[in-house]
């Protein structure tokens, strides 16, 4: 990680003409983490990447327009050869067409729609359970505590995928079931930080001062405890999307997901399982563009966690340089 | 030791008996009607009600929970929708290569996980941290299917040097066995070795941080015992857990890894179940796999007590 060496050998000359220039300026630890965040060049190219991907996602029927082909549309004159097979990168197909002679690109721009909207939400869904349930849990303690404390524990102990199978086999598989499976499978893991995280929160002297002002415990949870969590939660919740997204490309993949006929990453590469062996962008194509969307997502949230935490590595690694330029 | 055990295994029974609740509510409390499924598509109202019978469908809910968990205890997961033979056979008969599959990878990540892990740790802040760091990113980042079908299109289909699906059982030809194997083994352990590695490095730069770990260097133990001795014997309690856990969920879930190379194990029949809808083989995968789970996490308890003297079994 050659960028990391580059950020560690920028920034302590960068921290040290802030500490000279004039007149201190304070910054919120906010602005600090920002700072910290935007020193990180694999974080920012990140950033981009899914700035990127959003807005792909955004305008994919224009560029379906574009491209000239619909995302369900077989191209039987420049999309499949004539034995019937998958037509290669060209100037009409620029990424290919799958053996229907779909349009891998207008399909891969659909898929980025169903990826990131599964992803975001469920995360967003898994989150509000996570902290809400996690929160009383650490707050209250005693019998509620060890209720809830079970019950994620149970959660996490569940064979997820096969549930999630099964349930697809129950009720037919189709986006929202697909949203539930995510959110009910990723909860807990948030949910159990959050109680250790609360129930060191909760012995605070401010949360002590709210108390004795009178305050009811739901005002002290949601006031004075879970903006305490923020930093803990963007962290969590950067790191849980690719979780996510991972999770509804698995499921498709076996038939247990997005319905079969919706463009999504997960099910062109079940549709790739027939072609790949003689036409390798059908799994390619979908597998860069699932790889570079995870990637971005897990490289953001290492960022931001060391961002967020002041006693982290990366800056452990810098002020060492740093430390050993100056002895230089 | 004993206490703790009863607590354990207490605990255990209750998670799987929430699971039979679940599985059973799910599937005949849920589904549209089991005896339809069951008879087939051209039984006439006589067979279907005669059908209903049979499988105890027209008793209350309770009666019949009453009645499949009875049957479950005894080890009887019923008959499957398509085959009409029974799925405790059928689970038999898929448990080799699944176990084959499992047992294999699990040595190769937990070795090549934890290896890595310690010498991404004591070398922490180094060029050779950042790759093994920067490599567990697109580890983490992949999903099983599509390193899965990378390999297979890699090493069966580019370069023939494995074949590209199969399963050979052991005791009929052990060299076909391993072969059949490679891939699927690499497939599974290149995904979790990633996982171990992070966990192993993290988990062993906190104990490194802890006040014992400064007292054995006080005491001028060399760096190696006390980063293997002391360091990675607590270090490793974290990786056991999540190991356990795995190893539990694996047996009845590598689906994935299981349908691309095409080895008949536990995995592939729950796939297949699940296409043809035959939901007395997908419950009897849930239980097992639940099963598997809440043992492994006994085990892993009890070795915890071996492993680090911190802990006390009570």
């Amino acid at each position: 990680m050659s960028l990391t060496d580059l950020e560690a050998d920028a920034s302590l000359p960068a921290a040290g003409e802030v500490a000279a220039a004039g007149p201190i300026q304070g910054r919120s630890p906010w602005q600090l983490a920002w700072a910290r965040l935007r020193r990180d060049k694999a974080a920012m190219i990140s950033l981009v990447v899914i700035v990127l991907l959003i807005v792909m996602a955004l305008i994919a029927p224009l560029i379906s327009k574009w491209i000239g082909y619909a995302p369900a549309f077989g191209d039987r004159k420049l999309g499949i050869t004539e034995d019937g097979l998958p037509v290669g990168l060209n100037g009409h197909h620029p990424l290919g067409t799958d053996r229907l002679g779909r349009d891998l690109l207008v399909r891969a721009v659909y898929g980025a729609r169903i990826s990131l909207i599964v992803g975001l939400v469920s995360t967003a869904l898994a989150t509000i359970l996570g902290v809400v349930v996690g929160a009383m849990a650490g707050y209250f303690g005693g019998v509620v505590d060890t209720v809830l404390a079970r019950f994620m524990d149970v959660t996490l102990s569940f064979p997820y995928l096969l549930f999630a199978i099964a349930l697809a086999a129950a009720f037919g598989a189709s986006t929202p079931l697909t949203i539930f499976v995510i959110t009910f499978f990723s909860w807990a893991s948030i949910g159990r930080i959050v109680r250790g995280q609360v129930i060191s929160i909760k012995q605070r002297e401010f949360v002590e001062a709210a108390r004795s002002l009178g305050a009811s415990n739901m005002r002290i949870i949601f006031i004075d405890v879970i903006p305490n969590l923020l930093a803990p939660l963007i962290v969590l919740a950067t790191m849980t999307i690719p979780v996510a997204i991972v999770f509804e490309a698995t499921l498709s993949f076996l038939g247990a997901g997005i319905d079969p006929r919706t463009p999504s990453w997960g099910n062109m590469l079940s549709d790739a399982t027939e072609t790949y062996q003689v036409a390798w962008w059908t799994l390619f194509v979908p597998a860069a563009f699932l790889l570079i969307t995870t990637l971005a997502f897990n490289i953001l949230g290492d960022a931001v966690r060391d961002a967020l935490d002041p006693r982290s590595e990366r800056l452990f690694a810098a002020q060492k340089a740093g430390r050993k330029k100056k002895k230089k | 030791m004993l206490r703790f055990l009863i607590r354990r295994i207490v605990f255990g029974v209750v998670v799987l008996w929430i699971v039979t609740l679940g599985v059973f509510l799910l599937f005949f409390a849920t589904s549209k009607d089991p005896a339809a499924r069951f008879a087939g598509k051209s039984a006439t109202a006589d067979t279907l009600a005669l059908v209903r019978h049979k499988l105890g469908l027209d008793q209350p809910l309770t009666v019949q929970y009453w009645h499949f968990l009875t049957r479950t205890l005894k080890g009887d997961l019923g008959y499957s929708f398509v085959t009409q033979s029974p799925v405790t056979d059928m689970i038999k008969s898929a448990l080799p290569a699944s176990l084959s599959l499992i047992l294999g990878a699990a040595v190769i990540w937990l070795i090549s996980g934890v290896v890595t892990g310690v010498l991404s740790a004591t070398k922490a802040r180094t060029l050779l941290d950042r790759g093994i760091t920067a490599a567990v990113l697109v580890g983490i980042s992949m999903p099983a299917f599509v390193v899965a079908l990378t390999l297979a299109f890699l090493f069966a289909n580019k370069i023939q040097i494995f074949p590209a699906s199969g399963f050979v059982p052991l005791q009929q030809n052990p060299v076909q066995w391993f072969q059949h194997l490679v891939l699927p083994w690499l497939t599974l352990a290149l995904l979790q070795s990633a996982i171990y590695t992070r966990l192993t490095r993290g988990s062993l730069l906190d104990v490194l941080g802890e006040d014992y770990i400064r007292t054995a260097r006080a005491k001028g133990l060399p760096e190696n015992k006390v980063i293997y001795r002391h360091g990675l014997r607590s270090a490793l309690t974290p990786v056991l857990t999540q190991f356990g856990v795995d190893v539990g969920v694996l047996i009845g879930g590598t689906l994935v890894t299981e349908t691309v190379f095409g080895l008949q194990g536990i995995g592939q029949l729950t796939v297949r179940s699940l296409t043809t809808g035959d939901l007395p083989v997908i419950m009897a995968v849930v239980l097992i796999a639940s099963f598997f789970v809440v043992l492994a996490n006994i085990i892993v308890d009890i070795v915890y007590s071996f492993l680090d003297p911190r802990v006390r079994l009570e």
